[in-house]
Order: structure tokens, then sequence, then C-alpha cells
């Protein structure tokens, strides 16, 4: 080995110069004093889209994108205003948030945590933003929501669906408007009962990660509770893109549904093998055999072609719905962009005017005031009785009448079932509305054994 | 100076003075001005600059001196980064214990995959270890979700152990009560510039860590590892085993990756699975090759220069174009951001895929190498100029 040549004298000097250095950081550990992280100074205040923009999520990412564009255009009183015509709260009224426009930086999660929080941090870090909101994957926005509690700006989740974001993982400072893997089953398993039938055997293939095991649990358990029975779980690799040898072993076990817990490609995939393998058009048990994908989405449906047809499955919203709010935000969505939205457009445009409101009405940018805003003025929704029914109460964004809860910061609302048009007219119109399932079917408690663990703690205003 | 020749020494001292002086080095452009979007002095990226140089530095001692090319890297990453998270629920968030147990578990995790990989050498060699990483992250993303907490990935929860937490321990990662997200903001006009703890102390760990890079390259251990590089038959015939040297050389910079990990959780303490994929032990070799291999300061430019681009080129969006181009006509304005659309957002890795094709095309020792050219051509203009000056010119031969 080389020789070393360390004198006394050397090692003194080299550890007289190490400890200078390592002492040097502790003079700058003043921070410049402030009320709480970003405050807004200026004339305008800065949001941070943190959306996919490369990776398998990048549509909904780019969809998502288009829709806080709209919103913040909306927020600073340019196009048609929006859902601001139709939102049940009136703070709001076009002249940006507090009467500082908002402006906005936008930034790659690729669906990765460690990527989506780099993205974040150098948002709060480097410009100045006040909020966070976006992703589409429930790991990025479990890891998103952990960084904005810890450096004191609110993070407005786009979309998630797993439990576990206001479950285990919930924070004070974090709020999601989508619905959840147990609404999903929640919804479904009625649906399923009415139009399947009670005596049903099912077998599961699900995506092996912890959005695919909360998804697969919840819809067991809401099927088991109508009758069904569960003939077997087979987890898959979340790299597999070919699943014909999963499915190849469903036709023998005496299963006559198949619940795919997929998402994104993983779904495209799964359920073009199902349908080339001729399942759907199998006799099991005496039934026709049928595929039930617990959650949907437009571009995932698109993805599928006609291979969804009468394929049931839920979602958090649809642009075909008839209500105020969504005939306003489909209206201007379109008119910018040219085609109808997709739920993650959706979700993320109600988060964004949600958080303005909420700061409108809190008359302060701090996050403590805004969190207690969300919370709302403990009003309920009508029938539904729980002491948890409490929170922020509105209407007009497209899902009818929506409770924020306080005990977890989760929206409640009515969630859509939807099948696979048989006859799709073009190519946005894919998805029919089988069934709304009211809020107080999808209902839970905040200490439901699904969600329990959790804590949502204090809300942290940083600085 | 500590063992190292004059030149050696030049080098660690100026790479010292620009991570010292790197909060203002990198913050050019002051606050509110278009040019701001560039500015890359700001905690997280300066932090993550010094760790990815800590993990190409560590890589390049392995395929720098060997030239055995490691496909599965970043599994040292991310299992340095896992055992510093633990390390964070189980004992305290004081990032010290962290990051030796990142860097013991690491080399323990490097003796094991290096001992079957390296009896294979070229391309089966790079495919072995790209399987093993595969392999834990795989593993890491759902079958040890228990450990790693899968997708979502590893987090410090209020209810965790931490059997060495005080009632008034701090609850952010800290060195014996300094909190490494601590930042002091100085504002000179309309410029400011950040010093934050975290990143003060990754930066002197890197200097540490390239210090020990010079010593391992000067080394007669070094020599042997160069000597593998250029003809490993011809010293099996001469009677030497090489693969102890190698299996030395791969664990060194598996513990330096594992390093880079535990400080990556220092700063911010998740772990996620994605660090251990295969794009992340790609991305290495690219800022190795990119900054250049086999060189000393090399792996640390290149390291930089992908960061940048990651945090920087991504954020740049068609509002942003739109402002800069606002001088020119409507036509034009809109012209040119259809021009330069597909370069930015979304689109940075494009932009860096053409700068890594025409690094490697016309630079293929990397920024390393476009130094020298540049210094080289400085020095010969300015003795050409002296030899004009003094009026001689030497006659032709």
């Amino acid at each position: 080995m080389s020789k070393s040549n360390f004198t006394r004298r050397g090692v003194l000097r080299t550890g007289a110069a190490s400890g200078a250095g390592l002492a040097l950081p502790t003079i700058f550990t003043a921070s410049s004093a402030s009320a709480f992280t970003n405050n807004p100074t200026g004339s305008s205040v800065t949001l941070g889209f943190n959306v996919p923009q490369t990776g398998p999520y990048a549509d909904e990412g780019l969809d998502e994108l288009r829709a806080y564009e709209l919103a913040v255009e909306h927020l600073n009183g340019k196009g048609d205003g929006g859902c601001l015509n139709t939102f049940s709260s009136k703070a709001l009224d076009g002249t940006g948030i507090l009467g500082k426009e908002v402006k906005f930086v936008t930034g790659d999660t690729q669906t990765k945590s460690d990527a989506a929080r780099a993205s974040a941090k150098s948002m709060i870090e480097k410009d100045g933003a006040i909020m966070i909101t976006g992703g589409s994957s429930s790991g990025v926005a479990v890891a998103v929501q952990g960084l904005c509690q810890e450096a004191g700006v609110i993070f407005m989740a786009g979309l998630t669906h797993s439990n576990d974001t206001t479950g285990k993982d919930k924070k004070a400072n974090g709020f999601r408007h989508f619905f959840d893997a147990y609404m999903s089953g929640a919804a479904l398993a009625p649906v399923l009962e009415k139009v399947l039938g009670a005596d049903r055997k099912a077998y599961h293939l699900t995506a092996d990660y912890t959005w695919g095991w909360t998804q697969q649990e919840s819809i067991q358990a809401a099927t088991e509770a109508v009758g069904w029975e569960t003939v077997n779980n087979v987890l898959t690799p979340l790299a597999q893109t070919d699943f014909s040898s999963y499915i190849a072993p469903v036709l023998n076990s005496g299963a006559d549904v198949l619940v795919l817990n997929h998402y994104g490609g993983n779904m495209v995939n799964s359920l073009t093998n199902a349908v080339q393998f001729g399942l759907r058009d199998k006799m099991a048990n005496g039934k026709q055999f049928e595929i039930v994908v617990p959650l949907y989405s437009e571009l995932m449906a698109k993805g599928a072609g006609a291979n969804i047809q009468g394929i049931l499955g839920s979602t958090n919203w649809s642009w075909t719905l008839q209500d105020e709010g969504t005939k306003a935000f489909v209206k201007s969505f379109g008119t910018k962009y040219g085609f109808p939205p997709s739920n993650a457009a959706q979700t993320c445009y109600a988060q964004a005017l949600l958080y303005a409101d909420a700061v409108q009405r809190a008359g302060s940018f701090n996050p403590c005031a805004v969190v207690e805003a969300l919370e709302g003025d403990s009003s309920s929704l009508p029938g539904i009785d729980s002491p948890s029914n409490s929170g922020f109460v509105f209407d007009g964004l497209g899902n009818g009448p929506t409770l924020y809860r306080s005990a977890d910061h989760q929206c409640f609302k009515d969630v859509l079932v939807m099948r696979g048009k048989e006859n799709p007219t073009n190519e946005y119109d894919l998805l029919e509305v089988v069934e709304i399932t009211p809020t107080a079917q999808v209902w839970y408690e905040p200490d439901h054994p699904m969600f329990a663990g959790g804590q949502l703690g204090e809300c942290n205003p940083g600085a | 100076m500590l063992g190292l020749n004059k030149r050696d020494t030049t080098l660690l001292i100026a790479v010292a003075i620009l991570t010292l002086f790197a909060p203002f080095i990198l913050n050019p452009f002051p606050e509110g001005s278009a040019m701001a979007q560039f500015n890359a002095g700001y905690p997280d990226l300066m932090q993550r600059f010094v760790i990815f140089g800590i993990f190409a530095v560590g890589f390049n001692i392995l395929f720098g001196l060997t030239g055995y090319l490691s496909f599965g890297h970043a599994a040292f990453l991310g299992v340095g980064s896992y055992s510093a998270v633990w390390m964070f629920k189980l004992l305290s968030m004081n990032v010290l214990p962290a990051i030796i147990l990142a860097v013991i578990v690491s080399g323990m995790f490097a003796v094991v995959i290096g001992y079957i990989s390296l009896r294979r050498s070229g391309i089966y060699f790079s495919i072995l270890t790209l399987a093993f990483a595969q392999m834990s992250f795989a593993l890491a993303y759902s079958v040890l979700t228990p450990i790693t907490n899968g997708e979502t990935g590893l987090q410090v929860y209020n209810d965790d152990p931490q059997y060495l937490m005080g009632p008034d321990s701090p609850t952010a990662t800290n060195l014996f009560g300094l909190e490494m997200r601590s930042t002091y903001t100085l504002d000179i006009g309309h410029w400011s510039f950040d010093f934050n703890a975290g990143y003060y102390m990754c930066a002197l760990i890197m200097l540490i860590a390239v210090y020990l890079s010079i010593r391992i390259f000067r080394s007669p251990f070094g020599l042997m590892l160069k000597a593998v590089k250029s003809n490993q038959q011809r010293m099996n015939y001469t009677g030497l085993n090489t693969r102890p040297y190698t299996l030395a050389a791969f664990v060194i910079s598996g513990m330096y990756a594992g390093l880079a990990g535990g400080l990556m959780a220092s700063m911010d303490p998740l772990a996620g699975a994605e660090r251990m994929q295969w794009t992340a032990s790609g991305e290495v070799v690219l800022m190795t090759i990119l900054g250049g291999a086999g060189t000393l300061i090399g792996p640390i430019l290149g390291a930089g220069f992908i960061k940048y681009f990651e945090n920087i080129f991504s954020k740049i969006n068609d509002t942003v174009l739109h402002q800069w181009f606002a001088f020119l006509p409507d036509g034009l304005e809109d012209f040119m951001v259809f021009i330069v659309h597909p370069f930015i957002g979304k689109g940075w890795h494009l932009t860096l895929g053409l700068l890594f094709m025409m690094v490697v095309i016309f630079l293929p020792g990397g920024l390393v190498e476009g130094g020298q050219r540049i210094s080289a051509w400085i020095r010969r203009r300015n003795t050409d100029d002296a030899e004009k000056a003094n009026g001689k010119t030497k006659p032709a031969e």
C-alpha cells in the first residue's frame, strides 16, 4: 500500500482545518425571521404544480397541468370564470388570491418519490411556492405530502387513490379531493351484486405494491359482504407487460369473475390479455364470465380500446355528468383545449380552487390558517349520522355536495360506477355512468381498520 | 500536503474552494430577473450536486481504474438510504450513526454481490450487477415491503421507537443538534445566497471522499487496478491473483455509493425504491463518462451537469418561454417557443441526450478533456504571443 507520511504537525494542522470547516456552518444557523415559509410579500403568489411529465403516467400528468393552467386563468379573472360561477363559496372574485396575482411553476415528478421530492423542494426553496399540488400515484403523493409537512407548506393531493394517503400516512398540511380504494369497493359492491348476482366467485389479479394491496383488500371486503366468495388472489409484478400466464389458470379455478386490481399500462395489458383469451365469452358455474376493473380512468379506457366494452369500474367524476359545476368546467376546458377533461384534470382543478378559496376565507396565506379554513366550520353533510361528519361543505365543483372532513382531510362525495360503452360515439365517449353511489354508502369512520395507524399531527407553518 | 503531490494538492484545493463558494457561484443571476430560472444555488440542488459527486467519484474508483463497468451501483445507494432511515427510526434523528451504518451495510452488500459478479468480466459482469440491482429493486418495491415500505418509500413516523430520542431532541435530521435544513440567507442587493448546514456537511464529506480517492489513485493498489484495466490476462499469467484487488475496489466503490445514499437520507429522510432502479444505475455511468472516466474531477463535473439538467431544465415551461421571447413580435415569439418547446420541461431528457452525444463524439475524454483543450489552447496562444513579442520565430526544420 502507499507510504503514509503523517507527521504530528501535519495531523494537528489537518485537525484544526477540518474543525474550522465543521464549525463554519454553525455561524449560519440563524434563519431570516418570517411568520411562515414563503410568505408572499410582492404583488404575486406562486403555486407549485408537481406532475409526472415523463414516465408511465405522463398522460395523466399533462392533463393535470392543463387543468391547473385553466384554474390559474380563472383565479386571475381571465377566461370565462369556469367553476368560480358555480362554486358554493363566493369568496373568490377573479382578482387572484387575496388580491395577489397567481403565478405558477411546474415540475416533473417522473412518478418517482425521489424525483418528486426533489422537484417539490426546488419549488419551495428556489421559487418560493406557498402550496404544492399534483401527482399521479399514491407513492409520490405520500412522499410529497410528508415533505410539505416538514417544510411547512400546504399539499393539495392530485390523483392518488390509495387508502394510505389520508389513512396511515395522513398529514395535517395535506388534503385529498380524490376518492380512495375503500370508496371504490363500497361503491362497486352493491352494483356488482345487482348486475352480476350475489352468488359469484371472484379471482383477483393484483399489482404487487401498496396501492394494489389496499385496492384488493377493499374490494374483497366489500364483495364478500354482499355474499361473494374469493377464490384466489395472485400478485403480479409491477413491470409485467404480458399477463397471459396469469390469465390461463383463471379458467380452471372455478371462478366466474376476474377482478383486475391494476392501474395505467398494467390494466390496459391485463385487460387486453383477458379479453383475447376469450374470458368474456366463457360460461363458468352456469353464468356468464365477467371482468371488473375497480379503478377506471378515461386515459386507460382509451388505451384498452374496444376491450373495455361492458366492463364495470368506478371513477371519481365523469365529464358526462349534468350538474352545473361539471358543465361549467367541461365547457371552459373544452373551449381552451378542444377535448373533454379527465378525472385527473377535474380533481386537480377542484383542488386549486379549493386552496385559493380557503386562503381567501382565512384572509391569510399562513398554512395553519388555511388548514383551519379547509377544515371548515363544523358543517356536515345531510343524511349521515356520525360524529366525524364535520368539516367544510361545498358544492358546485362537479361532484355534488362534498365534505372536506376535518378528521382526516379526505373529501366525501358521490362515487360513480361506470361501464365501458358498447357503442361509443367518439373517442372520448368511452364510459357510461351505471349508478351514482350516494356518499352515505361509501362513508367510513376515520378509525376504520383500513385507515387506522396514522395521526394528522399539528399543522406546520415552517420557518 | 497530506501525502499528495503538488498537482493533486492544487486539484483538491480547487475543489475545496469551489464547494465552499458554491452558494455564490451557483446563484449568479439576481432574484426576479428572467435569468433567475438558471440559478442552481438552492440548498436541495447543492446537496444533490455533492452527494451525486460522491457517488460518481466512488463509481469511478471501480470503472475508471479497473474498467469493470457495474450497471447495478444504484443498489448500494438504495441500501445505504434504507439503513440510514432505519437508524432514524430506531435511534434518533442524528445523522452520524445513520451515515456510518449506511457505509457498513452497503459495504457488506458489496462483498456479497462483488464476490459473485467478479467471477466474470466484461459484459457478463455488467449483466450480473444489473441483475442483482434489479432484484434488489423488485425486493424493495414489493416483497420486502415490511422493511422498505414499498412504493411509498421508507419514512420516519411519529410513533417510531427512536430509543435515543430525548424529550427535546430535534425532530429534523441533525448533527448533534445542528439541523441539516437550517439555512442562512444572505441578501446583497438583488442577489440572495443560501448557506445551508446540510450542504456544508455533505461538501466536507465529499472533500474527504475525493482526498481518499486521490490517495487510492496514486497508491500501488491503484496502480494494480490500472494494470487490471490494461491487461488482466497478462496479470493472471504472471501468477498474480487479481480478484482480491478487484473485489476490494468493488467494495470500496460500493461503500462510496452507500455513503452517498446515507447522506441523501440524511438531507431528506425518505428512501424510495426507485433509487435502486436500473435507470439510477445508468445515471451514474452517464455522469462518469460525461465528466471523464478515470479522471479525478470528471465524475463530480458529470454529476453536477446531469443534476442541473434534471432540476433546472425540467422546470422551464411554456409560460417561462413566452416571458423570454416577449420582446419579439408575436408571430416570431410563438415560433421561437414552438422551436424551443421540445427541449425543455418534459423534454429535458432529449436535451441531455443530445449534449451527451456531442460530448461522447467530440470530447471522448469527457468534460475534463474539454477543459484541457481550452487550457492548452490558451497556453498555446500565450506562448505564441510571447514569441511574436520577442520577434523570434523558430526556423522550419
